[in-house]
């Protein structure tokens, strides 16, 4: 990702960071430290914490986070440094002189109990009915210091209302412990602005502009909050007691998909490692709890491929054969809907730039309530949909007033990954166990064009093999269909194709350079977005962005904790799985050709295919009245 | 609040934001300047203080509810503050709380009807050996007893 300065935050009261230096050679590049008794070499500008854990010198910590700028506000990561008056935080404090430091004298360790047992006097724990029971770092670090008694009291009664108005996100401010992870990821990390502290001293608290309830202000539903809040305080909005009511009603035909990312990471919620996914594993299990179809929501990121692909080739003949220049170009991804709501709040008057298309989970949700409603003889009043997803936005999305095209609420609920793990624990089901299987028909497997849609540069490279097919009528110039310049997490890329022998259909299109740029996270949407008001897209053709950094596989539902060492992980288990399929390119995917044969007989933007698979936007503009 | 009226504002930030700059130092300062001139900061004004610096407006609104001197809330044209410290206390400030009470009829944290007046409570002034001191508007009063406090109630407008 990008890294840049922290802006918010005065140059006076920056913390203290010092540039390691690149030469580690020079006089003065390194510097010699004592940890405990033990002497280390680190680079100047190493803070105490990074030097002790490369040193596998354990300290707690709690407002620390390697996705986030530096805060030093929770102090649980104190240490004794010799020669200092007090104790100085680990992780703000970088080393530039030959120091001595001691993490564990008796000082520490009462310091560290005391600021806990404050910590918890302020947290409303009620941890068996706790979301977070058995995954929350203030349980830990309270087990981890021997927390025996509450030496500072314990908050008795809720303080705050619970804020449920927000389809994805519920705040529960009682549960908070105020290290400002949230506000730093809002802030910083996604550059959306919704958290920050209000008030001072014993009455501050994390709100949002004027205290209003979540619903009611630019909040993008990302979910990049949750991934990162050390407690419960933030987390998704739980319909699994919905789908548990729908699976038990023997009359609802309840229909689950699941898209790449969240399958690429259930193993961790399991105890596994990062880097593997469990999607036969994950069918098994899915039937085993009573889903009575399981499909795959790549078919439709197939399908999404194609309708967007042809969006796209449709707008750039209108640009350049028709010389139209009411045609928006460069043409943006519509498929995150953290994406979505971020710019119609934020750029409202660039809505047309983005693809008319749904998400792959809003068409999926249309066409089982349509297609497969038809084809399976079921009324499509009796189905229930559910899309398992890694995203927190995918709730308020199926929850949008106009995704009500198949003439029912297209997709009824939006399940995160953390709340599919537990789901599966509930039924009694250990997923790394499970034996393997397939997808159902009449969707079957898919491409994995559509697999990849899960990392950052996904829906690109997956586009890409498309339309440079349909245009050229050869495959992508790049070894094994992999498109380098999509791949990575650099936080905005750019590069181009050129299109050279094109067939008939598309001559209009020979030697264009096709440029197209890549970013993920909001923050580099913004950058993306202020490039286009200067006029520096102007001669881009198509534009993915994803919400969350790192992609789909990054997402807000996905489980926690996040970093982008298990975000690069989990993009590896992705980009694996997708090199072992047999079809790797939307438009060979014989399922979706079966569905513009069958269904979408006027083929890709067609009228039905308009009527039930693109959507419009509304300007909901940044101010909050 | 009306289209005219919010164009004035809108006018008078960009002023003010041309005036002390972009720079997130410049932003208590332009706080201020609205504080004094519209006695509260409305939401509008944050949000417009926040889209021309460039920063979130829940920035905005987090800075204004740090700081007591500033209101997001309008108030009374005058802002009448009894400093509560333990010196001022000791010499006597309940009787002058219990006058302004009675007096204006409300209680501290309150407006008046004809919002003339504010009631509020401050800390140290700095005013320990002066006490019990009040802050009316920006000047100090100090050595109050209930009748001076009461006549300076009465001679503000």
């Amino acid at each position: 990702m990008v890294k840049r300065e922290n802006e918010r935050i005065p140059v006076s009261q920056q913390p203290f960071v010092v540039d390691k230096p690149t030469d580690l050679t020079t006089i003065g590049g390194t510097v010699s430290v004592q940890i405990n008794e033990k002497k280390i070499t680190v680079p100047l500008g190493t803070t105490i914490l990074e030097a002790c854990q490369i040193n596998q010198i354990h300290i707690p910590t709690l407002c620390h986070h390697p996705d986030l700028c530096i805060a030093g506000v929770c102090r649980v990561c104190v240490v004794e440094v010799e020669k200092m008056r007090t104790l100085q935080t680990a992780c703000s404090f970088p080393i530039t002189s030959p120091i001595k430091i001691n993490t564990s004298t008796e000082m520490v360790r009462k310091a560290r109990r005391h600021i806990i047992d404050l910590l918890l006097s302020e947290h409303y724990g009620e941890c068996y009915s706790c979301f977070r029971n058995g995954n929350c770092e203030l349980q830990n670090l309270a087990k981890e210091y021997g927390v025996d008694n509450y030496t500072f009291g314990h908050v008795e009664t809720p303080r705050y209302e619970v804020d449920r108005s927000s389809a994805a996100v519920v705040r529960d401010m009682n549960k908070c412990v105020l290290c400002k992870r949230c506000v730093r990821t809002c802030i910083d990390l996604q550059e959306v602005g919704v958290l920050e502290a209000i008030n001072r001293g014993h009455e501050t608290h994390v709100g949002t502009f004027l205290d209003k309830p979540l619903a009611d202000v630019v909040c993008i539903n990302c979910g990049q909050c949750i991934n990162r809040c050390p407690t419960s305080a933030l987390r998704a909005n739980d319909p699994s007691d919905e789908i548990w009511a729908a699976i038990d009603d023997p009359k609802k035909h309840v229909v689950i998909q699941t898209a790449p990312s969240p399958r690429a990471a259930i193993g961790e919620e399991f105890g596994k490692e990062p880097g593997k996914s469990f999607t036969g594993e994950l069918n098994t299990a899915l039937r085993r709890i009573g889903f009575d179809r399981v499909f795959d929501t790549n078919f439709t990121a197939d399908l999404t491929i194609m309708e967007e692909g042809t969006e796209l080739l449709t707008r750039l003949k209108k640009a350049i054969v028709d010389k139209d220049e009411s045609v928006k170009l460069p043409q943006f991804t519509s498929c995150s809907p953290g994406w979505v709501k971020y710019i119609e709040h934020f750029y409202p008057e660039f809505l047309e730039y983005l693809s008319s298309a749904k998400s792959p989970q809003q068409m999926f949700g249309a066409l089982i309530k349509t297609f497969y409603a038809q084809e399976a003889k079921i009324d499509p009043a009796d189905i229930i949909t559910v899309a398992l997803m890694p995203c927190a936005a995918k709730k308020f999305e199926c929850n949008r007033p106009e995704m009500f095209d198949s003439g029912f609420k297209d997709v009824d609920y939006g399940l995160t990954t953390r709340e599919m793990a537990k789901m599966i624990r509930e039924a009694g089901i250990y997923l790394p166990e499970m034996p393997k299987s397939h997808f159902d028909d009449p969707f079957g497997d898919a491409s994995g064009a559509g697999l990849i849609f899960g990392a950052t540069g996904g829906v690109m490279e997956a586009a890409l093999r498309t339309a440079y097919e349909l245009v050229t009528g050869r495959e992508v110039p790049f070894k094994n269909l992999i498109i380098e310049p999509c791949r990575g997490f650099e936080g905005v890329k750019q590069a181009s194709v050129k299109l050279e022998n094109c067939v008939e259909q598309y001559k209009f299109l020979e030697g264009v350079d096709l440029k197209f740029v890549v970013a993920h996270g909001t923050a580099n949407a913004k950058i993306v977005m202020e490039m286009l008001k200067k006029g520096e897209l102007n001669d881009v053709h198509f534009v993915e962005i994803m919400a969350c950094p790192g992609g789909c596989l990054g997402g807000g539902g996905q489980p926690i904790p996040t970093s982008a060492e298990i975000r690069a992980k989990r993009a590896e288990a992705i980009y694996e799985e997708e090199a072992s399929l047999p079809i790797r390119k939307s438009h060979e995917n014989p399922h979706v050709n079966y569905i513009y044969e069958k269904f979408l007989t006027e083929g890709p933007c067609g009228k039905l295919s308009h009527k039930l698979l693109h959507t419009h936007y509304i300007k909901r503009g940044k101010y909050i009245s | 609040m009306l289209v005219l009226e919010k164009n004035a504002l809108s006018e008078e930030i960009e002023s003010l934001v041309n005036q002390f700059g972009k720079d997130r130092s410049a932003l208590l300062q332009i706080l201020q300047a609205i504080q004094r001139k519209h006695k509260h900061i409305s939401d509008f004004a944050q949000q417009e203080v926040a889209r021309m610096m460039d920063i979130h407006p829940v920035e905005v609104n987090s800075v204004i509810s740090f700081y007591s001197f500033l209101y997001s809330e309008p108030k009374g044209r005058n802002i009448v503050r009894l400093c509560q410290t333990i010196s001022c206390d000791m010499l006597g400030k309940e009787k002058i709380e219990e006058a302004v009470q009675r007096e204006l009829g409300i209680t501290f944290g309150q407006t008046t009807k004809d919002k003339r007046i504010t009631l509020e409570y401050t800390n140290c002034l700095g005013m320990c050996d002066q006490g019990p001191a009040m802050l009316v508007n920006e000047k100090v009063y100090t050595k109050l007893d209930p009748e001076t406090a009461i006549n300076i109630l009465n001679s503000i407008k």
